[in-house]
C-alpha cells in the first residue's frame, strides 16, 4: 500500500516559545498514499508540527525532507509552492467571495487582459468535480453552503495545485456522520491517487476508521509510529496520556449509584422559546440537584439553546418561569440575577480575559453582578480566590499570575470557578472538558457531579456522547435547531442509542425539500 | 443553509397557456429574488445609483438647471479631485482598514508642490514629486499597519497630525501658482459638447485624469490577483494568509495606492485652484470615507466596489450643489449634513448585515 | 543576581516598571534645557500685591491644565478599545455656549455658573451621542467620533453664527485667570477634577470592568458586564472633561475663536495618554500617566516658545512622538527589548498557542 520512500521526513524538529519548548526532537514520517493521523492530547504538539510543516512557525532545530531533498519553509507560500496544502478545522476560506473564487485564489487563469472570469469558474467546476462537487455553481457566494461543503470546497482548493501533501487538522469537528463518510470517501480518494494525507482528530473511532499509520506524541516529544492495525485503543490511550485512565472509568459507577429521588418543582421552565436560524420552538424544564444533558451532534443548536437560556441571545418568542414566577432574561446580567451561569465553549475568546489576572478573572462576573459602584473588598476578594484555587485544584496556585500563562485545563477551571462565585442555581457547562487533558477532565466531571449533589441544576454540554450519558440525569436530544427527544437516564442509554435517536429522526422526516447542497440522508 | 441558485431553476414546459404565464411571472419573479439574493454584495452600489438619480429629478422639480451639460460638467470638473481620494479609500476599506490621512496629504502634498514651482523646478516633475509625496506618506501608513501591527485608524491619524503639522511648517499663508504655469493646464477646459449660451458639456484633464484612475482600479479590483487578495484581506485575513496569498505585500500596496492618489488628488485640485494652503483638505477624510460607504462598501471591509465610490462622490457633490442652490442652509451645516449621511448609511449596512446573520 | 545590588536593583525596577517615569525624565529634560539658556527658569516669586505664585513653572501648570482634562478622559475611552477624535470640536462648543449666554447675560456669578453648567451640559450630551452611537448603534468609535469632530465644530459655528463671540464675566473669567493660595485656580481645578477621576476609577469597580470590555468584550458581556452602560459613561464623560477643557481655554480670554480653539488637541490628548503608558489597543490604562503626559505637553509648548524655536513644528514633532511611541508599544519591538527573539516568523495574524493548543 505505501511506497518505501517517505515523501516527507522531518527530524529531530524543535520548537521553542517564550517560556515553553513546544517540540523537542520530534520526528515524523509520511509516505504517499498513506492516511496517517498524528496523535496526541492537547498540549502535546500536533498542532505546532503542522505548522512547522505548513510554513507557519520557523523550526529552531532539525530538518524538514521532501523526497530526498531538504526544504526550507519560510512562510505559508513555500509550503504551498512544494505541494503541501492543508485544511483547517475552522474553515479558512474568504466568505465574502463565492465558491469559485476561493477555490481558484491564488490561481485564477489569467491573460495579458486581466484575469479570464469564464475560464477560471471553469477550472474551478473542474477541479470541484473531482471531489464530487461538480454540480455546485461557481458563481454563488460560499456563505450559501454548509460547514462541511465549505470544507469540501477547501480541500478541492488543493486540487487546484500540484498537492503531493495534504493535511487536514480536526476536519471533522464541525460534521454530522453522514458527512463524515462523505469526507472519508474523498480522502480515500485522494489517497489511492497516491496523495500523502496527514490527518488530525481526537475522535478516535474516526481515526481507527480512517488511517493507515499513527504517529503519537506527548508534551512536545515523539513517542512512536505505529500501523493502525498494530496498535489497540488502550494502547493508543496509553500511550497518549502515559497515565492509565481509571480516573475516568471511576465516574461511571459514581454517577450510576445516584438516587434518582422526586425532583419536585422545576427551578426553570421555559416554554416555546426560539430564535430564528438558531432555535426553533423549544420547552425546557430545569429541576434542583439534577445534570441535564444536551446532546446532539455540531449545529444541533445546543450553543444556541444554552445562550437563549442564558440571555446572551435574547428568545424571540416563548416565555420563562424562574422559581415559578415569569421573567424576562435577555441578557447575561439579567440571567446572573436570576443566579443562572454559563461558560462558554469558546474558552478563548468568550471565557477567560487573557491580560487579567486569575483573580482579576475569578472575580469579574460577582463583581459585575454588583456593579462598579460597590468593590469587593480585599478580604471578600480573597475569600473567593482561595475557595476556588483549592476546590478546583488550579496550578499553579497564584492569584496573580496572568491568566494567560496557564494551561487550557487550568485556565477553563478559573472559568469554572468564576461562574461558582456567583453561586447560581442553575449552571449551564458549554463543552468545559474540550481541548483539555485527562486529568483535568476527570476533575471537571467529578465537580459536575458534586455540584449536582449540592443541589445546583447542572446542564451538561458535550460532544462526547460518552460524556453526557455518562454524567447526566435527563438527556435532552437536539437536531438540526429542534428538540427531537427528552428522556431519563438508564442502563438502556448508550451513545449509541442516542445516535440511533437522531439517525432515525431523519428517516421519518422525509417530507423536508431536498437541497441540492447538503447530502441526501 | 442553501438558496435558489441559478443553475437549479426549472422551466416548466408543456402547461395549459394561463398557468404559463402565470407561472411564467412567477418563476420571473423567482428568478430576480434569486439573482438578487447570490449578488446581495451589489444592492448598496445599485441602491446608491437609484438615490443619485433620485436626487437629480428632485433637484430639477425643486430647482431647476439640475439635468443640463453644465451643471454636469461642474460636477465632474469639481468633484474630480474626490474621486480620486475616493477610489483609493475603496482599496482600504475593503481589506478592513481605514486611512484618515488623505486630507492632510493633499494639504502638504500641494503645498510643497507650489513652492517648489515657485522655486523655478519644472512643474512636470513637481506633479511627479506631488504624486511621490503622498506615496511616500503612504507607505509609512502601510508599515505601521502591516509590520508593527498598528491599528490602521491609529496609523493613518497620526500620519494625518504629521502631515498637517509638516504642511503648516511649510507655510500658513495661502500660496499661490503662478498664472501661466504648466500645473494649470490640468485645469483647462475642454468643450465636448456645445450647447445654447453657457450650457456646454465640458471636462478638463483632470475629470479625464479621475476617468483614467477608476478604470485602471477597477482593472485592479476585479481582474488581477493582487485585487482578489485585496478582497480576501477583507473577507478574512487569517484565511487568506493560510491560503498563501500575498497578504503582507498586499497590505502595504493599498496605503502606497490610497496614499500616491491623495498626491495626485492634491495635483489635480491645486490645478483647479491655483492656490494650495496647509488648511487643504480638512474634512476630506469624512467626504472620501462617506463616499465609499454610501457607494456600497462595508465599512467593516471584504465588500465595495470602486465604481459605487464613484457614484457616492458624485452623491455627495450633488447635495453640494443642491445645498447652495437652495440657499436656506449656511455651509457650517455642510459638515453636519455629510455627517449625518455617512452615519445613515453606515447604519443600514449594520441593519442589513444583522439581519444576514439570521 | 548578586546580594548586595539586587535591592538597588528592586527599588529601580519598582520605579522603572511604570511606563510614565520616560514622561516624568523627559519633563525633567526640557527644564534643564531652558534652565541651560536661564539658570533662573525655575524660579518662583510670589507676587507682592496679590500673594500669587509668579514663574514659568507657574505657566506650565496652568497651561496644562486643558490637556489634563481631555487626556484623562481620552485616557478611559481608549481603555475600552475606543477613541475619541472629538475632543477638540467639543471645546470648541463648550467655549461657543458659554460665550453666546454671557454676551446678553449680566456679569455676576449666578450668570457665570448658569454658563458653566449650559456648556457642560452640552458637552456631555454630545459626548453621550458618541456613546450611543458606538454601544447602541455599535459603530466603529473613530468614525463616529470623527464624524462628531467636524459635526461639532459645524455646530459652533452655527450657535455663534460663525462669528467669535466674547463676552464679559468676572467670576467666568475668574475660572482660568483666578488664583487660590497663590496657585492658580484653573489647574487647582484641573488637579481635582483628576484626583476625582483616579479615585473614581480605582477605588471602585470602574478600573477593571473598563479593562475588561477593553481586553475582550465578548467575554466581558458574558460575565454580566454592562458594556452598553460602561460605554455611554466613558464616552459622556470624555464629553464632559472636553466641556472643562473648553471651558478653561474661553474663559482665559473670554472669546471662543470656532476655528482654533480646540484645533487639533486631540492629538496633544492621545500624545499624553500614549506617553503615560496606557496602550492604544485597549485594556489596561494609567490616569497618573495622563497626567504626567500632560504636563510633559504643556512644558514641551512652553519650551519650544522658550527657546524661541518656532511653533509651528511642534505639531509635526508631537505627530512624531506619537509614531515612535506606537512603534514601541507594538509587539514586534517589545519583543526586541525583553530579549527573546520571536521564536517563529509567525504572521501577524497567527497567535501562538503556547500552552495547550
Amino acid at each position: 500500500m505505501t511506497q518505501a520512500h517517505p515523501i516527507i521526513e522531518m527530524k529531530g524538529i524543535s520548537i521553542t516559545f517564550p517560556g515553553v519548548k513546544a517540540l523537542d526532537q520530534v520526528d515524523f514520517r509520511l509516505f504517499p498514499g498513506e492516511v496517517h493521523t498524528l496523535m496526541g492530547e492537547n498540549g502535546a504538539g500536533k498542532s505546532t508540527l503542522i505548522k512547522a510543516l505548513t510554513g507557519v512557525y520557523r523550526i529552531d532545530e532539525g530538518h524538514i525532507f521532501m523526497g530526498s531533498q531538504e526544504i526550507r519553509l519560510g512562510g505559508t507560500s513555500d509550503a504551498q509552492n512544494a505541494g503541501i496544502s492543508t485544511v483547517y478545522q475552522e474553515v479558512n476560506l474568504c466568505t465574502n467571495l463565492t465558491i469559485g473564487e476561493n477555490v481558484m485564489l491564488g490561481h485564477e487563469v489569467r491573460t495579458p487582459l486581466g484575469i479570464n472570469w469564464r475560464a477560471t469558474h471553469k477550472a474551478a467546476s473542474h477541479n470541484l468535480a473531482k471531489l464530487g462537487l461538480g454540480h455546485l455553481n461557481p458563481r454563488a457566494p460560499l456563505s450559501s453552503l454548509s460547514i462541511a461543503l465549505q470544507q469540501l470546497v477547501a480541500i478541492s482548493r488543493s486540487m487546484v495545485t500540484e498537492t503531493k501533501v495534504l493535511i487536514l487538522d480536526e476536519p471533522t469537528s464541525s460534521l454530522d456522520a453522514v458527512e463524515v463518510e462523505q469526507l472519508f470517501s474523498v480522502i480515500r480518494k485522494l489517497r489511492d491517487e497516491g496523495v500523502a494525507i496527514l490527518f488530525v482528530s481526537h475522535f478516535l473511532d474516526q481515526v481507527y476508521a480512517i488511517s493507515d499509520r499513527m504517529t503519537v506524541l506527548r508534551n512536545g516529544t515523539f513517542v512512536g509510529e505505529y500501523l493502525t492495525e498494530e496498535l489497540n485503543r488502550t494502547d493508543l490511550i496509553a500511550k497518549m496520556i502515559g497515565k492509565d485512565i481509571a480516573a475516568l472509568r471511576s465516574l461511571d459507577s459514581q454517577s450510576a449509584s445516584r438516587q434518582r429521588e422526586d425532583r419536585g418543582e422545576p427551578i426553570y421552565s421555559a416554554q416555546g422559546i426560539s430564535k430564528k436560524g438558531a432555535i426553533d420552538e423549544v420547552d425546557i424544564t430545569l429541576h434542583k440537584g439534577e445534570v441535564v444533558g444536551f446532546a446532539g451532534l455540531l449545529g444541533s443548536g445546543r450553543t444556541e439553546l444554552a445562550r437563549l437560556i442564558y440571555g446572551a441571545d435574547k428568545p424571540e418568542t416563548g416565555s420563562v418561569h424562574v422559581h415559578g414566577e415569569k421573567q424576562d432574561i435577555s441578557s447575561p446580567a439579567a440571567a446572573l440575577t436570576q443566579r443562572i451561569a454559563f461558560s462558554s465553549e469558546n474558552r478563548r475568546d468568550e471565557g477567560i480575559i487573557r491580560d487579567l489576572s486569575v483573580r482579576e478573572n475569578l472575580i469579574l462576573a460577582v463583581q459585575a453582578k454588583r456593579g462598579w459602584a460597590k468593590p469587593l473588598s480585599k478580604k471578600e476578594s480573597d475569600e473567593i480566590v482561595e475557595k476556588y484555587i483549592n476546590q478546583l485544584n488550579v496550578r499553579p496556585a497564584d492569584p496573580d499570575r496572568a491568566i494567560k500563562n496557564l494551561s487550557g485545563g487550568n485556565q477553563q477551571k478559573v472559568l469554572l470557578g468564576r461562574w461558582l462565585a456567583t453561586q447560581p442555581d442553575i449552571l449551564i457547562l458549554d463543552e468545559p472538558t474540550r481541548g483539555i487533558d485527562v486529568g483535568a477532565k476527570a476533575e471537571i466531571q467529578e465537580r459536575v457531579l458534586e455540584l449536582a449533589q449540592e443541589g445546583v441544576s447542572v446542564v451538561f454540554i458535550s460532544s462526547e456522547l460518552e460524556e453526557v450519558v455518562r454524567l447526566s440525569d435527563r438527556i435532552v436530544v437536539l437536531k438540526d435547531h429542534k428538540k427531537i427527544a427528552e428522556f431519563e437516564n438508564g442502563p438502556q442509554v448508550t451513545a449509541e442509542s442516542i445516535v440511533t435517536t437522531i439517525a432515525q429522526d431523519g428517516l421519518d422526516d422525509q417530507s423536508g425539500e431536498t437541497t441540492g447542497e447538503e447530502a441526501e440522508r | 443553509m442553501s438558496i435558489t441558485t441559478e443553475s437549479r431553476t426549472d422551466v416548466p414546459g408543456g402547461r395549459p397557456d394561463g398557468a404559463a404565464s402565470e407561472a411564467g411571472a412567477r418563476g420571473f419573479a423567482a428568478r430576480i429574488a434569486g439573482w438578487v439574493k447570490s449578488r446581495i454584495d451589489l444592492m448598496p452600489t445599485l441602491a446608491s445609483l437609484v438615490i443619485f438619480v433620485a436626487m437629480v429629478i428632485y433637484g430639477e422639480a425643486a430647482y431647476g438647471r439640475i439635468l443640463q451639460m453644465n451643471t454636469i460638467s461642474n460636477l465632474l470638473i469639481n468633484n474630480s479631485s474626490l474621486i480620486i481620494i475616493a477610489v483609493g479609500m475603496t482599496f482600504v476599506i475593503i481589506t478592513g482598514g481605514i486611512d484618515l490621512s488623505v486630507g492632510a496629504v493633499i494639504a502638504f502634498s500641494s503645498v510643497s508642490g507650489v513652492m517648489l514651482i515657485n522655486h523655478g523646478w519644472n512643474p512636470w516633475v513637481v506633479m511627479i514629486v506631488m504624486i511621490l509625496i503622498g506615496s511616500a506618506f503612504g507607505s509609512i501608513s502601510g508599515i505601521l499597519v502591516q509590520y508593527f501591527n498598528v491599528q490602521p485608524f491609529i496609523a493613518t491619524l497620526a500620519m494625518m497630525f504629521l502631515a498637517r503639522g509638516l504642511a503648516s511648517m511649510l507655510s500658513t499663508v495661502p500660496e499661490r501658482l503662478p498664472d501661466d504655469s504648466a500645473l494649470r493646464q490640468l485645469a483647462t477646459k475642454i468643450k465636448l459638447v456645445d450647447g445654447p449660451k453657457v450650457n456646454d458639456f465640458v471636462i478638463t484633464p483632470g475629470v479625464i485624469i479621475a476617468i483614467l484612475v477608476v478604470l485602471v482600479a477597477f482593472f485592479i479590483l476585479h481582474r488581477t490577483r493582487m485585487g482578489r487578495t485585496v478582497y480576501a484581506i477583507g473577507g478574512s485575513e487569517q484565511s487568506a494568509s493560510l491560503m498563501g496569498l500575498p497578504v503582507r505585500s498586499t497590505k502595504l500596496w493599498v496605503y502606497i495606492i490610497s496614499g500616491s492618489l491623495s498626491g495626485l488628488s492634491a495635483v489635480v485640485y491645486t490645478a483647479r485652484l491655483g492656490i494650495a494652503q496647509n488648511i487643504t483638505g480638512i474634512g476630506w477624510e469624512l467626504d472620501a470615507i462617506a463616499a465609499t460607504v454610501i457607494g456600497g462598501t462595508l465599512l467593516t471591509g471584504g465588500v465595495g466596489f470602486v465604481l459605487g465610490s464613484v457614484v457616492g462622490a458624485l452623491v455627495l457633490g450633488l447635495m453640494n450643489v443642491l445645498i447652495t442652490r437652495d440657499g436656506g442652509i449656511p455651509p457650517a451645516a455642510t459638515t453636519i449634513i455629510t455627517g449625518g449621511i455617512l452615519l445613515a448609511f453606515v447604519l443600514l449596512q449594520r441593519l442589513v448585515q444583522a439581519k444576514q446573520r439570521e | 543576581m548578586n546580594h548586595d545590588s539586587s535591592k538597588g536593583m528592586g527599588v529601580l525596577k519598582r520605579i522603572f516598571h511604570h511606563q510614565y517615569i520616560w514622561g516624568v525624565v523627559a519633563i525633567l529634560l526640557l527644564l534643564f534645557i531652558n534652565m541651560i539658556k536661564d539658570p533662573s527658569y525655575l524660579s518662583i516669586t510670589v507676587n507682592e500685591t496679590n500673594g500669587n505664585l509668579v514663574g514659568n513653572l507657574i505657566d506650565i501648570l496652568r497651561a496644562a491644565a486643558p490637556v489634563m482634562m481631555i487626556a484623562v478622559g481620552m485616557c478611559l475611552v481608549i481603555a475600552t478599545s475606543g477613541i475619541d477624535l472629538s475632543v477638540g470640536s467639543l471645546m470648541v462648543v463648550a467655549g461657543a455656549v458659554s460665550m453666546e449666554f454671557l454676551k446678553g447675560a449680566s456679569d455676576n456669578l449666578g450668570a457665570a455658573l448658569a454658563a458653566l453648567g449650559l456648556a457642560l451640559a452640552i458637552a456631555a450630551v454630545l459626548g453621550a451621542v458618541n456613546g450611543l452611537l458606538v454601544s447602541v448603534v455599535g459603530l466603529q468609535p473613530f468614525i463616529s467620533t470623527l464624524v462628531m469632530m467636524l459635526a461639532g465644530r459645524g455646530i459652533a459655528k452655527v450657535i455663534t453664527g460663525g462669528q467669535n463671540t466674547a463676552s464679559t464675566n468676572g467670576s467666568f473669567r475668574w475660572i482660568a485667570n483666578g488664583y487660590v493660595v497663590g496657585l492658580p485656580v484653573v489647574f487647582l481645578i484641573a488637579l481635582l477634577v483628576v484626583i476625582a477621576v483616579g479615585l473614581l476609577v480605582r477605588r471602585s469597580a470602574l478600573g477593571l470592568m473598563i479593562e475588561a470590555i477593553g481586553m475582550d468584550p465578548k467575554a466581558a458581556r458574558l460575565a454580566g458586564v454592562n458594556r452598553r452602560g460602561l460605554q455611554v459613561l466613558v464616552y459622556t464623560l470624555s464629553g464632559l472633561l472636553a466641556g472643562i477643557a473648553g471651558v478653561f481655554a474661553t474663559a482665559s480670554v473670554m472669546t471662543v475663536d470656532v476655528s482654533r480653539t480646540g484645533d487639533q488637541m486631540e492629538m496633544d490628548a492621545i500624545l499624553a495618554v500614549v506617553i503615560g503608558g496606557t496602550s492604544l489597543a485597549g485594556g489596561k490604562f494609567n490616569i497618573t500617566g495622563a497626567f504626567v503626559g500632560s504636563l510633559l505637553i504643556a512644558t514641551l509648548d512652553k519650551t519650544v516658545v522658550f527657546l524661541g524655536v518656532s511653533s509651528s513644528a511642534t505639531p509635526a514633532f508631537k505627530a512624531l512622538v506619537i509614531v515612535v511611541l506606537c512603534l514601541l508599544q507594538s509587539d514586534r519591538i517589545r519583543s526586541l527589548f525583553k530579549g527573546r527573539s520571536p521564536a517563529a516568523a509567525a504572521p501577524s495574524v497567527e497567535e501562538k498557542e503556547v500552552v495547550a493548543a
